[in-house]
């Protein structure tokens, strides 16, 4: 009942979201409409760090405890965190060519999150090949553990190399110049994107706990 | 307990080190552009660049009927006179940032085969007054991340 109502919670935000995107924030100055794809862009790489994240943890827990409950939230938000670095790659493509003038280059950010991608699309590959629990959990912990190495590499790879992609407007080191209102749309997206992640960690873990049930009995 | 603890300090020294021969590896080489002082300081002929910068003020010129582009990359201390020939992206404008692939030549000028703009990170509404559109920042980024 609980998740029930936060998926609705989730589903106002994402509405409350779309309509600060294109109803409130301006038109920005220099690109014109095609920005407005930072709210989808940037809320969905940082919702992928909050559930890379979680993997990070999850398989911590579950290497120290063997507790059935941390893989489950592991294997969970794996699953998220591709789903919404996915998300990313594709809104910055789209963005990516009106912009700079091609779909795709190989710089110092997108590399880093192709491997991103890569490395939890093969945990999930990892999770789907090994039958056993147990030895399915451990496996899948070194993976999660070893994996998050490569999310500081993402975030700060505007700033450690010259790359084609500008650096962190929010989340950097020092402010820079957002005009207000887009930066509260900015914002308005990350919480819901955020609402919405949990939800469907919520559900996706209830699943896995049914599934796990299944398997016991 | 024992055991599990050589495990431990073991993965972590594997990690550190994986991390560095990356963080190393990769500072080194996989620059994702030059600069018009790293270029002009040893120009190869012929060779494959990417280069970067902004274009100067006063120099980008188009001929919307050869579509012959040029323009000059300067990173402030040193300018690289660029000819392309195609259109140029949108925010493609003077004093913005710009990377530029294609080779440099022999006859002292560099031929872009490809040329991709490079934004800011700086978001402005319309009517936000200061007129050059992440002028500074751009500089900033550019020499903040020489990797020295």
């Amino acid at each position: 009942m609980r998740t029930r109502a936060l998926g609705w919670l989730a589903g106002l935000a994402l509405l409350a979201g779309l309509a600060v995107a294109f109803g409130y924030a301006p038109r920005e100055a220099a690109q014109g409409n095609v920005q407005r794809i930072m709210y989808l862009h940037v809320p969905s790489i940082l919702t992928a760090y909050l559930a890379f994240g979680l993997v990070l943890l999850g398989s911590i827990g579950y290497l120290a405890t063997r507790g059935k409950a941390w893989d489950r939230l592991a294997a969970s938000a794996a699953e998220l965190g591709v789903l919404f670095t996915g998300v990313t790659i594709v809104t910055g493509s789209i963005w990516g060519k009106p912009t700079w003038g091609t779909w795709w280059t190989w710089d110092a950010r997108l590399t880093s999150t192709a491997v991103l991608f890569l490395v939890y699309t093969g945990y999930l590959l990892l999770r789907g090949m090994v039958d056993e629990p147990e030895r399915r959990g451990r496996y899948a912990a070194v993976v999660g553990i070893v994996g998050a190495a490569n999310i500081p590499i993402v975030h700060f790879s505007v700033k450690w190399w010259r790359a084609l992609h500008q650096p962190s407007t929010i989340l950097g080191p020092e402010p820079s110049p957002i005009a207000a209102p887009i930066a509260t749309a900015l914002l308005v997206n990350w919480v819901a994107f955020t609402l919405l992640f949990v939800y469907f960690l919520a559900r996706r873990i209830e699943i896995a706990r049914l599934d796990d049930g299944a398997v016991d009995a | 307990m024992k055991r599990r603890a050589k495990f431990i300090v073991g993965g972590v020294f594997i990690l550190g080190a994986l991390g560095y021969l990356i963080y190393a590896g990769v500072s080194q080489s996989v620059v994702y552009f030059v600069t018009p002082s790293e270029l002009m300081a040893a120009p190869v002929s012929g060779k494959t660049y990417r280069l970067g910068g902004m274009v100067q003020a006063g120099t980008l010129k188009w001929e919307p009927k050869s579509l012959d582009l040029t323009f000059a990359v300067s990173d402030g201390k040193t300018a690289v006179p660029v000819r392309h020939k195609g259109t140029p992206p949108d925010l493609f404008a003077e004093g913005r940032g710009a990377v530029v692939e294609g080779t440099w030549t022999a006859d002292g000028h560099f031929k872009a085969a490809t040329i991709l703009a490079k934004h800011s990170e700086e978001y402005k509404a319309p009517d936000d007054g200061a007129a050059e559109p992440g002028y500074k920042e751009l500089l900033r980024t550019l020499q903040g991340s020489s990797g020295k």
